[in-house]
């Protein structure tokens, strides 16, 4: 469980995060949610501890970020599993040598125990004859699977993933957002995707937190979204008429 | 303006201190320091070679030319040769055609791992990026000395080469000028000053790489500002060490 509270972001005058509380919980696919410059990036950022809260606690089970010593940060990190939005997969490296980077790094295994674990992990994302091939070698999609067999091979106990589907056909992207549930449920991990697409809100999310202009403006969940009368979030989500449609539809048969 | 180059100073030196702090596992460092030697020194080996080997010709031609006195000896030649090659030469010249060569490549490879979030993964992971990115490149440059080495002794060849062959002097007068008031310490003198430019090609350009901000032609054009600054380092500690060495 990771637990925000009353966070706060400022970059010179501009204060991007104005005083954000909320609880992501394991087991769940957390969404956040909203438009560009909303401070999605922001808080995703001090998720991860790449900024520092102006104001306010991050804490990870009971852990407060910002009291933890370097090494316990490090440490920390270890426990962090991470989705790029461009994947950020090592170009050097094969698929096989960037699932096992993690397990090479940070753990004592011999070899055999971490081809041994990056074959089972890679079979999880469904990747097949990828192995050896370099990420530039690989279509988006697998990219997006090898990024997230990487994220979940040293067993992580929190999942970040910053816009997993951008730049995948629609398709992919709801494979790649299933798997991320299934992950997230089979393993027990609290997961915190960043997203403004539509259709991961509805495929996914178990927690929906909506973001506008810094500040908290409303959560629940993928249900909620249709009977919520919060203007902030109709508004964000029924921009499109598609999902004008579909509320229609579903307040009928309510 | 000032300030701003002070503070990039400062960021340098704290880049530094940072690179020799929490170690990234020594299993996975020694592929590094291998990979990193096969792309800094064994890639640099065949233009270092071909440019010594005509550079080291050239000086002995210019040298037999502007010695028109029949009363200057023509061992002056192998002399004169040993003397450019190994003082200034090999190790200050060589070093500012691979800050172009190695210095671009480690600025763009760097700069290309930032744009792509790549060491953003490193860093989310627990990984001391600046150690696992630049320490593996420092230590592949202490083979840089024999890089210089080689290219002292092809210089010096090429040298002998033009010399006998273009018909300024004989073998036996080149060798004599080779072996004229040799001061051993030149050899140490060198060697030092190429220890200090192997530590700034390998840091200077990591420096512009890892701080770069933007996208792929900022990956350019940070690779062009790395070159400028490693040349500047070069040139200006070459004066500074000669001063302290040589006086």
């Amino acid at each position: 469980m990771i637990e925000v509270k009353n966070v706060e972001k400022s970059f010179g005058d501009s204060k991007v995060l104005k005083g954000i509380s909320t609880v992501f919980d394991a087991g769940k696919t957390n969404l956040i949610i909203g438009q560009s410059g909303s401070g999605k990036t922001v808080l995703l950022k001090s998720l991860l501890g790449i900024h520092s809260p102006d104001k306010g606690t991050i804490s990870f089970d009971g852990r407060i970020y910002s009291e933890l010593t370097p090494d316990e940060k490090r440490a920390l990190r270890t426990e962090i599993g991470m989705v790029f939005q461009g994947s950020a997969l090592f170009d050097s490296m094969t698929v096989e040598e960037n699932v096992g980077f993690p397990l090479k790094m940070f753990t004592n295994k011999t070899d055999a125990e971490i081809k041994e674990r990056v074959n089972f992990v890679i079979n999880r994302v469904n990747l097949i004859n990828a192995n050896h091939k370099k990420p530039s070698e690989i279509s988006g999609g697998m990219q997006k699977r090898v990024a997230i067999a990487r994220a979940i091979v040293n067993n992580p106990k929190y999942l970040f993933c910053d816009e997993p589907n951008s730049g995948l056909d629609p398709k992919t992207a709801i494979v790649i957002d299933n798997l991320i549930h299934e992950i997230t449920v089979e393993y027990n991990i609290t997961t915190v995707v960043n997203t403004h697409d539509m259709n991961s809100v509805m495929e996914i999310g178990d927690k929906i937190i909506f973001l506008k202009e810094g500040i908290l403006a409303w959560e629940g969940t993928k249900k909620d979204i249709f009977k919520t009368d919060n203007e902030a979030i109709t508004d964000f989500v029924y921009s499109s008429n598609l999902f004008k449609k579909i509320r229609k539809a579903q307040n009928k048969e309510d | 303006m000032l300030v701003r180059y002070l503070s990039q100073i400062g960021k340098y030196f704290l880049m530094l201190k940072e690179v020799f702090r929490n170690p990234t596992k020594w299993s996975a460092m020694r592929q590094l320091i291998f990979k990193e030697i096969d792309d800094l020194i064994i890639d640099s080996l065949g233009i270092v070679c071909f440019i010594s080997f005509f550079v080291g010709g050239v000086v002995s031609i210019q040298t037999a030319l502007n010695l028109t006195n029949p009363l200057i000896p023509k061992y002056l030649i192998g002399f004169a040769t040993r003397q450019s090659v190994i003082l200034e030469f090999a190790p200050t010249f060589i070093s500012i055609i691979m800050a172009g060569k190695m210095g671009s490549f480690i600025t763009s490879s760097i700069g290309t791992m930032r744009v792509t979030e790549q060491i953003d993964a490193l860093e989310v992971m627990g990984v001391n990026s600046l150690n696992y990115l630049i320490f593996p490149k420092i230590i592949a440059l202490l083979l840089y000395p024999f890089v210089i080495g080689i290219a002292m002794f092809l210089g010096v060849f090429g040298g002998w080469i033009a010399s006998v062959y273009g018909g300024f002097a004989s073998s036996n007068e080149f060798i004599t000028g080779i072996q004229q008031e040799f001061i051993p310490f030149h050899i140490a003198y060198a060697f030092i000053k190429t220890v200090v430019f192997a530590m700034l090609l390998a840091t200077i350009p990591s420096f512009h790489g890892y701080y770069m901000k933007g996208g792929a032609l900022e990956v350019g054009k940070a690779s062009t500002v790395s070159f400028v600054w490693t040349s500047v380092t070069i040139i200006l500690s070459n004066y500074i060490l000669t001063q302290l060495l040589l006086t």
